[in-house]
């Protein structure tokens, strides 16, 4: 059978993957979507410690709680940040994050 | 049985998100990442959580996957022109993702209560949406509300965000 920290390890190579995404790439609709894949790592060691944490035989539904309220917040995020996105090309005509540097230090 | 699936939906998870990394062209990221999310319900489905990965198949592949191509669309990326590599943005995230890996792999191989087996489930506990809305109308209400509440002002500050002049 598995034990929990295979699932935790995969979760983790996930949340690494996408980390790794947001740091190297430089586009911002691919940065943005490296983001949600690490929230979706976080949900899947939520749902995985909700398995392996049994309360009287029922996987423990607070957890998956907290992953239902995750994906409803991850999807209001995207919805504005796409809004943002957008209305940043409309002014700078490009998501390349090198050309958008009028706030750098 | 249920490690084979395991391995396979976890591979294909990895590899998908390898994808959204490594590729070049906006349109086949995103088509990565829906794979990616799609093996990550199937990952939910084999940890007996059902109604999460129906939902992360309706939301977060559907819904949300949709969104992103349709704004690729609108935005009329191209693949990126080649630009030189940033060598520091490389080793920088290199050296955190392996930091990061070699800590968690260290954690987990330092607590056995990690690598206990799948506990076994009560043989009644069959209905898994029946006790997430039990769950989520008894003691998750007041959460419930205030997460309507902030969709609403997050469609109403999508419609702000996009008119055409802002004030």
């Amino acid at each position: 059978m598995i034990p929990l920290s295979h699932y935790l390890m995969v979760s983790g190579l996930l949340f690494a993957l996408g980390l790794g995404g947001v740091m190297v790439r430089r586009n911002l609709i691919i940065i943005f979507m490296c983001l949600e894949m690490m929230l979706s790592a976080a949900n899947l060691s939520l749902v995985a410690f909700a398995r392996y944490g049994l309360i009287e035989g029922h996987p423990n539904y607070e957890g998956q709680m907290l992953v239902f309220f995750i994906i409803t917040v991850a999807a209001a995020e995207v919805a504005l940040g796409l809004a943002i996105i957008v209305a940043l090309f409309r002014k700078e005509q490009t998501t390349h994050t090198e050309d958008l540097n009028s706030m750098k230090f | 049985m249920q490690l084979t699936l395991f391995w396979i939906f976890s591979l294909l998870m990895i590899l998908f998100a390898l994808g959204v990394v490594s590729l070049r062209s906006p349109i086949s990221c995103a088509l990565s990442l829906v794979g990616s999310f799609l093996a990550l319900a199937a990952l939910f489905v084999t940890l007996d959580a059902f109604f999460i990965g129906i939902i992360q198949v309706l939301v977060a592949a559907g819904a949300v996957m949709v969104l992103f191509l349709f704004i690729i669309m609108l935005l009329n990326l191209q693949a990126e022109e080649r630009r030189p590599v940033k060598l520091s943005a490389m080793v920088g995230a290199g050296a955190i993702i392996f930091c990061f890996i070699k800590l968690l792999a260290e954690v987990i191989a330092a607590s056995p209560l990690l690598s206990r087996p799948i506990p076994l489930l009560q043989e009644t506990a069959t209905n898994d949406i029946a006790m997430i809305g039990t769950t989520l109308f008894r003691s998750f209400n007041l959460p419930f509300q205030i997460i309507g509440v902030l969709l609403l002002v997050a469609t109403v500050g999508v419609v702000l965000l996009s008119r055409r002049t802002l004030k």
